[in-house]
C-alpha cells in the first residue's frame, strides 16, 4: 500500500516536472512584466478562493433542513454594496496605473538602439541588419544592446512575438510598427507569428540567437560580404534616377533629401509632420499624400516598382544622408 | 391537487398537432422550442469541431489533420459557436419562452415578427452550413482582412452572408423584447418588480439593436472588397487593415455581453429559487446589467493593444476595460450574499448556478491580465486569451444556459428529468471544463500562440491535459441530451411549481396553456418575495419530495 502510494506520488512528481510553468525570461523588461503577472495571479487566487470558500461555507451552513423552513429576511446593506464596489475599483486603479506606467516605459526604445528591419510574408520572416546581412526566420543579436525592430508585412497581418522577451507587435501591410528589446541572457529563444495568417501560420516560426558581443561581431564578419542597407538604397536611388530631382546638383524639381530625416516638415496640406520612416515610405509610394509647398507635384508613384525590402533600403539611404544636426554627414 | 390532470388538460404543446402547427406557429413558447431545436444542432456542429481540434493537438506535429483542415476546424468552431449558438442561445430560447410569462403577458408584442425572426435565423444558419459543406472557411471567427478579403481561398462570402442574415434575427428579436417589456407588463408589474432575468434580457436586447447593425455593415464591406476589390481594408488596394478590427470589435466586444448578460439573468433566478431568498441588492444587479451594456460599447480597443494603436488610445481603452469589470464584480458579490441565511438546496440547476459563479469569477479576474496594457502585450494572441474567454463563454454563458434549461425544463415540458443524472452531468461538466481550459492559461503565459496546428514539443503535456479534459467535457454535454429527451416521454409529471420558486411562470400549469395564464395575472408584490404560499407549491421534484 505504502509502495503503491509512493509510486503514485513519484509519478505525479515526474509529471509535474514535465510541465513548464514559466517561460524563459531574457530581456530587460521581462522581469517587470512577470512581477505584474504574479501580482495579478495573486489577486485572482485571493478572490477565487474567497468566493469559493464563502459559497462552500454558506452551502453547508444554510443547507435546507426541512421543506417548510422559512429563511429569515435579510436586508440589502448599503455598507456592503459600497465596499464591494469601492474596493475592487481601488484595486483596478492600482493595476491600471502600474500596468500603464510599465507599458509606456516599455514602448519607448532607448536612443542608442541598434536597428533591425523585419518583413513578414506568408509564411516566413525576412530580417535585415543595417550592416547588410539578411536572415530568414533567424535573428542574431548581441546581448546587452537595445534593439529597435521596425516591422511591416508584404501581404496579410502577421505578428512578431518573442515570448522570452515579453514583446509582441503586429506586422501590418502598408505601414510600419515598432518594438524594441534588450536581451539580458545569451541563448536561443522562440520567435512566433502570433496573428493568424493562413495555411502555414504555425510554421511561421523561428529562433532568436542572443550572442555575446564578441560572438556577434564574429557572426557579422563571418557571413558573405554584403553592402549595408544604405549602400543598397543608394544603388536603388541612382537606378531609379531619383537624383535627377532630389540630388545635390538637381535643378530644384524636388526637395533635397540631405538632412531631411527627423526634421519637422510643413506639407502643402498645411499639416506639419516629422519626417520619419512612414513619411519617406509615403513619399515613395503615394507622393501626392505628402506634397511639399513650393514644388510641382510631378513625382510619380513607385508603387509596384519597389518591394517592401527596397523601400526599407531607400529609407536607410535617406537616413544616411544625415540628421538635421549633421547635414550632409556622409 | 387543484391541477391534477395537468398533462391531460389543453396546453401549448397539445393544443394542436402536426408539422404545420409548429412551422406556422406564432406562440412565443413554440418559437422558443423551434430555436432550441436549431441551436442544439448548431451546438453539436461547433462542439464536434472542437473535439476534433483537441484530438489533433495531442501530438506536437498534429495527430489528425492537415494544417488547412485544422484552420477550418477552429474557424468553424468559433463562427458556429458565437454567431449560431451563443448569441441566440438564452435570448431566443429561454427569452422567447419566458419573457411574456414572467411579465404576465399573453405573447410578445409582435408574434408574427417573432416567427419571421426564426426563419431569418434558419436562413442564416443554412448559409453557414452551405459554407461549411462547400469546404469551410479558414479565416478564424474574427475574419481579419486582408487575409479574409483577398488571400483566403475558402467560401468567405457565403459564411459572411450567413452572419449578416442571422444578424437581422438578432435585431428583430431585440426589438420585439424591448417593446414587449415596455408595453406588455401585467397590471402591477412595475419596472422594479421585474425578475432580474427580464432586466438582463432588456440590456441584451439594447445591444442587439445597437450593435448588430455594425457587424452587418462590417461583413458587407468585407464582401465588397472580396468580390469587387473595392479598397476598404487592404492597403494594396487603398484600404486600411485596422479599420476592420475597429468595426468588428465595436460589435464583437458588446457581443460578449450579449452572451453573458442573459446567463447572469438566469443565475439571479436560480440563486434566489434554490436559497428561497429575496435577491441581495436587486437594484444593484439590475443597474449593473445596464452599466455593462453601455460600457461594453467603448472598450473595443483592448483587442488591439499590439496592433500599433497609439499609446494614448491604449491607455483610454485600458481604463474603460477595468471599469467594465466593476459591475460584474458587484453581481458576483450580490449573488454570494443572497445565499447568506438562505434555505439552500442542491438540485441540478443550482449546481450549474454555483459552477457559474466560480468559473465566471475566474474568467472575469483573468480578464484583468488582458486589460492591463503591459501584461496584455505578452498574453495577447496566446492560449491565455483562449482560456480567458472560454471561462466567460463556456464557464459563464453556457453553464447559465444549461442551468436555465434544467430549471425551466419542467415548465417547458411538464416533465421532470432524473435529478441524480443531472447532478452527475453538472459535476462532469465542471471538472471537464477546468481540466480543458485551466492548462491553457499556463500555455498562454509560456507563450504558445493560439490557432497553431503544430507546436513546439515542450507544450505537449499541457495540451494533452487540455485534450483529456475536452473528452470529459463532451461526455458531460451528451448525458443531459439523453436524459432530457428521455424525460419528455418518461419523466414524472412536474406540476406547476416543482422547485417552490417565486415568479409568475410558476403560478401557471406546466406546460402552460397557449394563452399562458388561466386568468390574466395581477401583480401585487416585488420579485422574490419568498416564501411561496404552501398551497401553490407542488413539492414532488426529486430531492424535495422525500421530505
Amino acid at each position: 500500500m505504502m509502495g503503491l502510494s509512493q509510486t503514485g506520488l513519484k509519478a505525479v512528481a515526474a509529471l509535474c516536472a514535465m510541465i513548464p510553468f514559466q517561460p524563459p525570461s531574457a530581456s530587460t523588461i521581462s522581469e517587470g512584466i512577470d512581477q505584474l503577472y504574479y501580482l495579478l495571479t495573486g489577486i485572482t487566487l485571493f478572490f477565487t478562493v474567497l468566493i469559493f470558500s464563502i459559497i462552500f461555507y454558506f452551502m453547508v451552513k444554510y443547507r435546507r433542513r426541512s421543506e417548510t423552513q422559512v429563511p429569515p429576511e435579510t436586508h440589502t446593506s448599503m455598507v456592503l454594496e459600497l465596499s464591494w464596489t469601492i474596493i475592487p475599483s481601488l484595486i483596478c486603479v492600482v493595476l491600471f496605473v502600474w500596468a500603464s506606467a510599465l507599458y509606456v516605459r516599455n514602448s519607448r526604445p532607448p536612443a542608442a538602439s541598434t536597428e533591425i528591419f523585419v518583413i513578414g510574408k506568408q509564411w516566413m520572416w525576412h530580417l535585415q541588419h543595417p550592416e547588410g546581412p539578411r536572415e530568414i526566420n533567424e535573428l542574431h543579436v548581441p546581448v546587452g544592446v537595445p534593439v529597435k525592430v521596425t516591422l511591416t508585412s508584404q501581404d496579410v497581418i502577421h505578428d512578431f512575438y518573442i515570448p522570452a522577451f515579453r514583446v509582441k507587435k503586429d506586422a501590418l501591410p502598408g505601414r510600419y510598427t515598432m518594438l524594441w528589446f534588450q536581451p539580458t541572457e545569451a541563448g536561443t529563444y522562440h520567435l512566433f507569428c502570433a496573428q493568424y495568417c493562413g495555411t502555414s501560420h504555425s510554421n511561421m516560426i523561428g529562433w532568436v540567437y542572443v550572442m555575446s558581443p564578441s560572438d556577434y561581431a564574429a557572426w557579422l564578419a563571418g557571413g558573405e560580404k554584403t553592402e549595408s542597407m544604405a549602400q543598397q538604397g543608394a544603388r536603388l536611388f541612382s537606378q531609379f534616377g531619383c537624383g535627377s530631382c532630389h540630388g545635390e546638383e538637381a535643378a530644384g524639381h524636388g526637395p533635397s533629401l540631405a538632412g531631411i530625416y527627423g526634421k519637422p516638415q510643413k506639407l502643402a496640406s498645411g499639416e506639419t509632420r516629422v519626417v520619419d520612416e512612414a513619411v519617406i515610405r509615403q513619399a515613395i509610394l503615394t507622393p501626392d499624400s505628402v506634397k511639399l509647398p513650393g514644388y510641382q507635384p510631378t513625382m510619380p508613384t513607385y508603387q509596384g516598382q519597389v518591394d517592401e525590402e527596397q523601400v526599407l533600403q531607400l529609407i536607410a539611404y535617406v537616413k544616411s544622408l544625415g540628421s538635421p544636426e549633421r547635414t550632409n554627414g556622409q | 391537487m387543484n391541477d391534477a390532470p395537468a398533462a391531460s388538460s389543453v396546453n401549448y404543446l397539445n393544443a394542436n398537432y402536426g408539422i404545420r402547427s409548429w412551422l406556422l406557429t406564432t406562440d412565443h413558447k413554440r418559437i422558443g422550442l423551434l430555436y432550441l431545436a436549431v441551436i442544439t444542432f448548431t451546438f453539436l456542429i461547433g462542439g464536434s469541431a472542437a473535439v476534433l481540434m483537441r484530438l489533433h493537438l495531442v501530438e506536437p506535429q498534429g495527430a489528425l489533420v492537415e494544417p488547412d483542415t485544422y484552420n477550418k476546424l477552429f474557424s468553424t468552431h468559433g463562427i458556429v459557436m458565437v454567431f449560431f449558438f451563443l448569441v441566440p442561445s438564452i435570448p431566443a430560447t429561454l427569452g422567447n419562452f419566458l419573457i411574456p410569462i414572467m411579465i404576465g403577458a399573453r405573447d410578445v408584442a409582435f408574434p408574427r415578427l417573432n416567427l419571421m425572426s426564426w426563419y431569418i435565423f434558419v436562413a442564416g444558419c443554412t448559409l453557414g452550413m452551405i459554407a461549411i459543406l462547400s469546404g469551410g472557411v479558414d479565416t478564424g471567427w474574427t475574419f481579419y482582412p486582408p487575409y479574409s478579403s483577398l488571400y483566403a481561398h475558402t467560401p468567405v462570402v457565403t459564411m459572411a452572408m450567413g452572419i449578416f442574415v442571422a444578424g437581422f434575427s438578432s435585431i428583430l428579436t431585440g426589438l420585439n423584447f424591448v417593446v414587449t417589456i415596455h408595453k406588455m407588463r401585467a397590471p402591477g408589474m412595475t419596472w422594479f418588480r421585474l425578475p432580474l432575468f427580464i432586466w438582463a434580457l432588456y440590456a441584451t436586447s439594447l445591444i442587439f439593436i445597437l450593435g448588430t447593425p455594425v457587424i452587418a455593415v462590417t461583413v458587407l464591406l468585407l464582401g465588397l472588397e472580396r468580390l469587387f476589390h473595392v479598397g476598404i481594408f487592404d492597403p494594396a488596394v487603398g484600404g486600411d487593415p485596422l479599420l476592420f478590427q475597429h468595426l468588428f470589435w465595436f460589435y464583437s466586444h458588446p457581443a460578449v455581453y450579449i452572451m453573458i448578460l442573459p446567463s447572469m439573468g438566469v443565475i439571479s433566478e436560480l440563486i434566489t429559487a434554490f436559497s428561497r431568498k429575496k435577491v441581495f441588492g436587486y437594484s444593484m444587479i439590475a443597474f449593473s446589467s445596464l452599466a455593462i451594456a453601455i460600457i461594453s460599447f467603448i472598450v473595443w480597443g483592448h483587442h488591439m493593444f499590439v496592433t500599433g494603436q497609439s499609446v494614448y488610445a491604449g491607455l483610454v481603452f485600458s481604463v474603460l476595460s477595468f471599469m467594465v469589470a466593476i459591475p460584474s464584480a458587484i453581481k458576483v458579490f450580490n449573488w454570494t450574499a443572497t445565499l447568506y441565511k438562505g434555505s439552500i438546496s442542491y438540485q441540478a440547476p443550482m449546481l450549474y448556478a454555483l459552477g457559474f459563479i466560480g468559473l465566471f469569477t475566474m474568467g472575469g479576474l483573468t480578464g484583468l491580465f488582458l486589460a492591463s496594457l503591459a501584461t496584455d502585450v505578452h498574453l495577447n494572441g496566446t492560449y491565455f486569451v483562449v482560456a480567458h474567454f472560454h471561462y466567460i463563454m463556456v464557464g459563464g454563458a453556457l453553464m447559465g444556459y444549461l442551468g436555465g434549461i434544467h430549471f425551466w425544463w419542467p415548465k417547458i415540458t411538464g416533465r421532470m428529468y432524473p435529478d441524480l443524472w443531472a447532478r452527475l452531468a453538472a459535476a462532469i461538466v465542471f471538472v471537464g471544463f477546468n481540466l480543458t481550459f485551466f492548462p491553457q492559461f499556463v500555455l498562454g503565459y509560456l507563450g504558445m500562440p493560439r490557432r497553431y496546428a503544430v507546436y513546439p514539443a515542450e507544450f505537449q503535456v499541457l495540451n494533452v491535459m487540455s485534450s483529456a479534459g475536452a473528452s470529459v467535457l463532451a461526455v458531460g454535454y451528451v448525458i443531459p441530451l439523453v436524459y432530457l429527451i428521455w424525460s419528455m416521454r418518461y419523466g414524472p409529471e412536474a406540476g406547476r411549481n416543482p422547485w417552490g420558486a417565486k415568479g409568475l411562470e410558476w403560478t401557471t400549469p406546466s406546460p402552460p396553456p397557449t394563452e399562458n395564464f388561466e386568468t390574466p395575472p395581477i401583480v401585487t408584490e416585488d420579485a422574490y418575495e419568498y416564501p411561496v404560499a404552501a398551497e401553490s407549491t407542488y413539492p414532488n421534484a426529486p430531492g424535495v419530495a422525500r421530505v
